[in-house]
């Protein structure tokens, strides 16, 4: 498993933008690390996540499970997220399981951090 | 690839990550965690949880739960059963019980959870009996579930079973296991006691040889932990110190306490003590197998000139052999009603006239080496000089115990005599 640094981002205040990369093989300890990474930026006052998934070539269900926990942890804090660089494989079985239609989806990470910012800098409530 | 074929080959990925995490995975908590997620991440689902039926209390135990953290926070008592039909016994009934449990159960949590969004329940069942749920809510992808998903779902749940199941039983085996110890504790704690009871009815009854059954059990202790004992065997040496003489109980008190040499009527009567304290020892079921063979053959000598039977050498057993010469060591050492004690240069010298006659040799040896490390101070504590008296070892006799420990070493009935 590769180990990616983060991209550190700008912080833009409260609505700061995070990428989170996962490794070339989610499974329960590289998805413990997503989910720690996830929580960590969301309790520092991140509103949008971007997972990036450029190495990914494998997701087994425990990495589904966590991945479907980070969603709902986000979607209770008010956060989005967005997954990016996801390889058609894995694509198609974010699809069957619905991963899909609770993230935005975007090819690229700067498409996927587009997207969010606009959401981000939108002031909650509106 | 099909989108089928996709899902069964997750399906199967997640049937072997399960077997893998419940096989590995130590902590049991975390193994139901970690099966949560891999029920919820093959088919998936935002929601669930795992809950243990504990049938003796008809509660359910939330072990794991995902996303419904607050609601199902507390375990909860099922309403009581209804009817009470008992069930046979012979076992033909359980699935049709673990049926029941589960109709129950499962009415039970849909009641409860409905409005957190609860959507199927499935059962854990271990043969026939019902050993959990699993909660399961909503499925990501909006779609209701399907009655593969129900299969898979039962199918996962077969092996969450039986991670339950091994875990319940691993932890009553546990349970057991400390009970036993702790009984068996108790039990040894109360032998002990009865041992103890016994040594203060013997020497009781002894009047001038107060003390007599304690010093013997500690004198044999100390030798066999000088002949290199296991612990085990020294505490049963010292048990056997302390009971050697119990046949004295059915002797008549006055032969015992006759202030004067006895005669030979008596001294026959006296001498049915060793057997008399067998058949005492016998029928009680010790924690060490010798005993009794220690109190009945403690008179026996390596010259065969003992009683009861006349054994040689190699016939008596080792314990026997050290509580004879603790036994005789004691009588030597302290202050009879028709004699005062020996001198130590007097027990000395009785050593090394009786080596190998009366006594066996290496017990003689390791008696004599321990007596000289705790004359030098190299044992603490000092069990025996503080049994024999302060003074009773002089320096000037250490000589002579050296130079006796050199000939018992160097003479031919020096083998390592083990328990
Ligand atoms: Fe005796």
């Amino acid at each position: 498993m590769t180990e990616l640094p983060e991209t550190p981002r700008p912080s833009q205040g409260p609505g700061e933008v995070a990428v989170v990369y996962a490794g070339d093989y989610v499974n329960k300890m590289s998805g413990q690390r997503i989910e720690r990474e996830c929580l960590t930026r969301m309790e520092r006052g991140c509103r949008a996540l971007v997972i990036n998934f450029r190495d990914t070539e494998l997701v087994n269900s425990i990495g589904v499970s966590i991945l479907l926990g980070v969603i709902d942890e986000a979607e209770r804090r008010g956060a989005r997220v967005a997954f990016s660089n996801v390889s058609l494989h894995t694509l198609k079985l974010f699809e069957l399981l619905g991963l899909t239609r609770l993230v935005v989806l975007a090819d690229r990470e700067e498409d996927a951090l587009a997207t969010l910012e606009e959401f981000s800098t939108t002031p909650p409530g509106h | 690839m099909s989108d089928s074929t996709r899902m069964v080959l997750h399906a199967f990925a997640a049937l072997a990550d399960l077997g893998e995490e419940i096989a590995e995975t130590s902590d049991f908590e975390e193994m139901v965690r970690s099966a949560l997620h891999v029920v919820l991440g093959a088919m998936g689902i935002r929601r669930g949880a795992v809950a243990e039926f504990d049938r003796e209390h008809d509660a359910l135990h939330f072990v794991a739960a995902r996303g419904y953290d607050e609601e199902l926070a507390r375990d909860f008592s099922l309403t009581p059963r209804q009817h009470t039909s008992k069930g046979n016994g012979n076992g033909a009934g359980s699935l049709t019980h673990a049926l029941q449990d589960f109709a129950r159960v499962e009415h039970e949590v849909h009641d409860r959870f409905a409005g957190a969004g609860v959507e199927v329940v499935t059962p854990l069942v271990v043969r026939g009996e019902l050993v959990g749920v699993i909660l399961l809510g909503g499925k990501a992808s909006g779609e209701s579930f399907t009655q593969e998903d129900r299969e898979l779902a039962r199918a996962l749940g077969r092996h969450v079973g039986v991670g339950l199941h091994n875990h319940r039983l691993l932890r009553e085996v546990a349970r057991r296991a400390e009970e036993n110890q702790r009984l068996y504790e108790s039990l040894k704690g109360s032998y002990n006691d009865t041992v103890r009871a016994f040594a203060a009815a013997i020497d009781c009854k002894d009047k001038y040889t107060q003390g007599h059954s304690e010093r013997v059990g500690k004198y044999s202790e100390i030798i066999a932990r000088e002949m290199g004992w296991k612990d085990e065997e020294v505490e049963a040496i010292a048990i056997g110190g302390y009971l050697h003489d119990v046949g004295k109980l059915v002797v008549d008190r006055e032969i015992i306490n006759a202030p004067y040499r006895i005669d030979a009527k008596q001294s026959s009567e006296l001498n049915r003590h060793p057997a008399a304290g067998y058949e005492i020892l016998r029928p009680i079921n010790h924690p060490f197998a010798d005993i009794p063979l220690m109190a009945r053959y403690h008179h026996e000598r390596p010259d065969g000139r003992g009683y009861p039977e006349g054994l040689t050498d190699e016939q008596i057993p080792a314990g026997a052999k050290i509580v004879s010469l603790a036994d005789s060591f004691d009588a030597m050492t302290t202050d009879r009603p028709y004699r005062r004690r020996r001198t130590f240069d007097e027990v000395v010298a009785d050593f090394r006239r009786n080596a190998g006659r009366q006594f066996a040799t290496p017990v003689v040896l390791a008696l004599c080496r321990a007596l000289l490390k705790e004359a030098r101070g190299e044992t603490r504590p000092r069990q025996m000089m503080r049994l024999l008296g302060r003074d009773y070892v002089e320096e000037r006799t250490l000589p002579a115990l050296e130079q006796l420990i050199a000939d018992l070493e160097s003479g031919p009935h020096t083998t390592v005599m083990q328990a």
